[in-house]
């Protein structure tokens, strides 16, 4: 199926080691790749530009949450695109997976559709972040009402109903959460897809540190609070 | 006590303050004359130091001092947390600026085929519209 009407949102903060090929190979498959540069100081930019994606420049860093929103809006205002996809540039995720998870939103016309490394495959996950993710799944399942395995995956369809209908305003990394807390409130349908992350050296120690959770929640925990007043 | 009525009511509109959005919109005038409240009473304790314990012994505090510092805990509380609400809200401004600035300049890629730009549909979201955090 032709992928014409699909962008692919790539945030971007320093991963000048990964992001040309991560982009050169979406472009295999999708002809609309933007990243969204978080502020790198590596030459990312440049390097994302070249391999062939529109890059938009936050001059300061914003966090993930903010690079996203920025990749929406674009969407939402600069293109007609059908989907929007979001990948991580550090390399953990699989283009055939993007793709096919775009096919199965379109075939069975699904707002979003989520990625799941614990129903796909996952290569060299570290036994404590596996412990964390699954608590986080639990914790997720909760206050969501999605019946997830997964959570915090950076691979991500969304249709553009999907993006117009969620909004991110949480700091830093806790927008993951938020993301699918907005699903079920915006009557969106959702599916899960599994999927193979892979998990390298340089991911390991470029993503996530595990106790960032505590972050996450902390923030979650915040927004909970304000929302009572 | 009438301290400890004083001190519990102040520490919970602290705490009022912690779970607001936003701090309740400040009267200039207020805050200027509480400002300056706060200064004459200052030196008047400067000049007649047993006034802090007749006013300490007014609401049931022992020592002047002591009164003070319980003023003083609960002001820095006070002034601690509209700062921290002042720098949140500056930093989302910058946010939001930053977002605006980056989606204005989008850099093409050579190779990279333009999806058509939506001119039909209005901006759904635009920095104008968007609340406070």
């Amino acid at each position: 199926m032709s992928m014409q009407d699909v962008c692919v949102i790539v945030p971007v903060y320093n991963e000048a080691p990964t992001v040309a090929k991560t982009v050169s190979d979406l472009r295999q498959t999708f002809d609309h790749v933007v990243c969204i540069d978080d502020g790198s100081r590596d030459g990312s930019a440049e390097l994302a530009n070249a391999a062939g994606a529109t890059v938009l420049r936050h001059v300061l860093n914003q966090g993930q949450g903010a690079a996203l929103r920025t990749g929406f809006d674009y969407v939402l205002r600069q293109t007609t695109a059908a989907y929007a996809v979001t990948f991580d540039a550090d390399g953990q995720h699989l283009v055939e997976d993007a793709q096919r998870m775009v096919d199965r939103a379109r075939a069975e016309a699904i707002d979003v559709v989520l990625a799941s490394r614990f129903t796909g495959r996952t290569e060299q996950m570290p036994f404590a972040r596996e412990m964390i993710l699954r608590a986080a799944v639990r914790f997720t399942r909760m206050t969501s009402r999605l019946e997830v395995t997964d959570t915090h995956n950076g691979l991500r369809v969304l249709s553009r109903r999907a993006v117009q209908r969620i909004d991110l305003r949480m700091p830093r990394m806790a927008y993951a959460s938020e993301l699918l807390d907005a699903i079920v409130p915006a009557g969106l349908s959702y599916v899960e897809e599994p999927v193979t992350v892979i998990y390298t050296d340089y991911s390991r120690a470029k993503g996530q540190k595990n106790s960032n959770a505590f972050n996450i929640l902390f923030d979650l925990a915040v927004r909970r609070l304000r929302a009572v007043q | 006590m009438i301290i400890k009525i004083l001190l519990i009511s102040a520490a919970l509109g602290v705490a009022v303050l912690v779970l607001r959005e936003k701090a309740p919109r400040q009267q200039e005038a207020l805050r200027r004359a509480a400002g300056l409240l706060v200064v004459l009473a200052g030196i008047i304790a400067v000049l007649w130091p047993d006034l802090t314990t007749v006013a300490a012994n007014a609401v049931g505090v022992g020592r002047g001092t002591d009164l003070v510092l319980y003023l003083l805990v609960m002001v820095f509380a006070y002034a601690a947390l509209t700062t921290a609400q002042k720098i949140h809200r500056l930093q989302y401004d910058i946010t939001v600026l930053t977002r605006e600035l980056a989606l204005l300049q989008p850099a093409r890629s050579e190779g990279g085929e333009v999806l058509p730009r939506s001119e039909a549909e209005p901006a759904v979201r635009s920095a104008a519209k968007q609340e406070q955090p």
